[in-house]
């Protein structure tokens, strides 16, 4: 085929993408601060610090939730289990998502760079689970809880050595508005 | 594709050309006296001559001019052919049909010599080429020739340098191909990804797909018409089918599960392999497109992913921490408990079959470094070929001869770039792109 035509295929493809995906991108990004190109579905940081609705001081705000119960826990290397201090900020999610049942959550699971592409995936996918695990076993309904995996995607902390890695090997859990 | 259209010996210019040709007689089974046959042992690259090719009329003198530029670049860049500059030579071809004076390049010490012509009409291309062995004072092969249109001229180029290439070494070539890959822009923290295309040496980047929605580990099919991707478009990580030729897109679905990463195809690309996420824990599964039905390979309650059919079908690599750590395993494709095959400090990731069949690249940790290398199907024989802060992605060459991976710098400033190296661990070099990019996936020698 010539250049020509090859060019004109692959914007049929980007509109093709476009339209498929248009729905789903509103919704996902809508309310929770959409992050732009690629970090749209509300990953970690940006997502959380989108939200505005209520204040610190009011309890059943998001605010409160990630910032004074805590929206996230931390890994070792390669590790999902749940420390002690992790336990304690899941102890007060579920506190949390008990008490305000009009919220539901989804958990992101991410890795540090130091590994590969899929692994890493894979393993983020199962830092979220050990927390949507320990969630539920507190008694927050499994159906107002989703997972979702970074891998090493979307870093917080841009250095390489450990004291970014620490921050980046995270489970954080994203509150999604009511209804949503 | 109809910017090489044809690929012809040149057997109707044998009789008008009288002696320069030898007899007809199969392209590539010359035996000859030039031969370079490759080995760890290689380290003096064989020089070669290639002046530019004649310009058959006034319009193609600027093509003849780069054409005969990248077919150099591909032979120097396989780290196994010098080329003595054109300052250096004594002799210059003007005619394409007059007989060579082997002494003149006997003279500069040039064992292999390129000759090559070139006609631009509108924008019909046409190259011939000729590969002389110097000391021997006689063609390697037989003359070719390749039609096409003017915009396919690195095609062309590619051609003959495969054609070199394979007369002189043996093996198959590998220059007329190309890789898809993930092209980054952006900050580490909020890097846009985009699928692209591009030839194997860099050149004719196109970009497959926008920014939108993250992007990750294209795999071209074995006849390159179609790339397996990982894109997170609808929030979550599932697989998507991209037909190069028709250019449709579709979700290949997988079913239940938390997402669906990691695909590859299968050696007649009828089925795929891939990761499929649940609850937390990651197996494997095979899939035939046709049907569209799904075979769960592996059920442990480790992480298996990153998994590669060998080239006759019948076994897979994959990784897996059941051990604890990162490490490859192989099991046949109709069940059966997997073997492990790395044994090496470290974790060992991303493992791929050679085409040949014969070895598995991969990556592996160890130390706080990451490394490209290379492995017996049986484990034996481990190689490094690369060490850095973080190489990781590694893809064949058609001809199982080079590997490409990505390699990232470290720090908030890092960025990923594409690389090859010899599977003999020489001649490492960056491929150049556009952008940061990651994740190459080689396709086939195109037809």
């Amino acid at each position: 085929m010539t250049y020509l035509a090859k060019a004109a295929l692959v914007f049929a493809v980007l509109g093709l993408a476009a339209c498929t995906n248009g729905d789903r991108f509103g919704k996902l990004g809508g309310g929770y601060g959409a992050n732009g190109a690629n970090g749209a579905y509300g990953a970690n940081g940006y997502g959380a610090n989108g939200i505005t609705s209520g204040g610190l001081n009011d309890p059943t705000s998001p605010a409160y939730f990630q910032q004074t119960v805590g929206d996230r826990v931390h890994f070792i290397v390669d590790q999902s289990s749940l420390n002690p201090e992790a336990r304690q900020i899941l102890d007060g999610q579920i506190r949390w998502l008990n008490a305000n049942p009009d919220f539901n959550a989804t958990i992101e699971g991410h890795a540090d760079e130091q590994g590969t592409r899929e692994y890493n995936l894979a393993l983020g996918a199962r830092r979220a689970a050990a927390v949507k695990d320990y969630l539920v076993a507190g008694g927050v309904r499994p159906n107002r809880l989703q997972t979702i995996s970074y891998g090493k995607e979307r870093p917080i902390a841009l250095c390489s050595d450990e004291s970014c890695y620490a921050q980046n090997r995270r489970a954080v859990t994203v509150l999604r508005a009511p209804g949503m | 594709m109809r910017h090489v259209q044809r690929l012809t010996l040149l057997a109707g210019a044998l009789a008008a050309l009288g002696t320069l040709f030898a007899g007809p007689g199969p392209a590539l089974a010359q035996s000859g006296p030039l031969k370079l046959t490759i080995t760890e042992g290689v380290v003096e690259p064989m020089p070669f001559a290639a002046p530019t090719f004649v310009a058959e009329n006034g319009q193609s003198a600027d093509m003849a001019n780069k054409l005969t530029r990248v077919v150099v670049s591909d032979l120097v860049g396989t780290g196994l052919f010098r080329e003595i500059p054109q300052s250096a030579q004594i002799a210059k071809i003007t005619s394409f049909t007059s007989p060579v004076q082997y002494a003149d390049w006997k003279a500069i010490n040039a064992a292999a010599l390129i000759t090559g012509a070139v006609t631009v009409q509108g924008n019909q291309l046409n190259v011939k080429f000729r590969l002389h062995d110097v000391f021997a004072g006689q063609e390697l092969g037989q003359g070719m020739q390749f039609n096409g249109t003017t915009d396919g001229w690195r095609r062309m180029a590619h051609k003959v340098a495969d054609q070199v290439y394979a007369r002189i070494t043996g093996e198959k070539p590998y220059f007329d191909s190309r890789v898809v890959f993930v092209s980054e822009t952006g900050p580490k923290d909020k890097r846009l990804k985009r699928l692209a295309i591009m030839d194997y040496d860099g050149a004719n980047t196109q970009y497959l797909t926008d920014s939108s929605s993250l992007v990750l580990a294209p795999r071209f099919s074995p006849s390159g018409n179609r790339v397996l991707f990982t894109s997170y478009a609808t929030g979550s990580p599932r697989i998507y089918m991209l037909d190069v030729g028709s250019v449709s897109l579709r979700e290949i679905s997988t079913g239940a599960g938390d997402m669906a990463f990691s695909p590859r195809f299968s050696p007649d690309g009828n089925s795929i392999l891939y990761s499929l996420t649940q609850g937390g824990n990651t197996d494997i599964y095979l899939m035939n497109l046709g049907s569209g039905t799904s075979q769960r390979l592996t059920s442990a309650s480790s992480i298996e992913t990153g998994p590669s059919f060998s080239p006759d079908g019948s076994k897979i690599v994959f990784e897996s921490d059941r051990s604890g750590t990162q490490q490859l395993y192989i099991m046949p494709v109709s069940g059966g408990e997997p073997q492990r095959i790395s044994f090496g400090e470290g974790r060992y990731s991303t493992p791929v079959w050679s085409p040949r069949g014969d070895m598995i690249a991969f990556t592996k940790q160890t130390k706080g470094r990451f490394h490209i290398g290379v492995m017996r199907t049986d484990g034996s024989g481990e190689r490094l070929l690369t060490a850095s802060f973080l190489d990781e992605s590694p893809t064949w060459s058609p001809n199982g001869r080079v590997v490409m991976f990505s390699r990232e710098t470290p720090g908030a400033s890092g960025t990923a770039s594409l690389y090859s190296v010899d599977v003999t661990g020489r001649n490492l070099q960056r491929v150049p792109t556009p952008t940061g990019a990651s994740d190459p996936s080689w396709g086939p020698l195109q037809k």
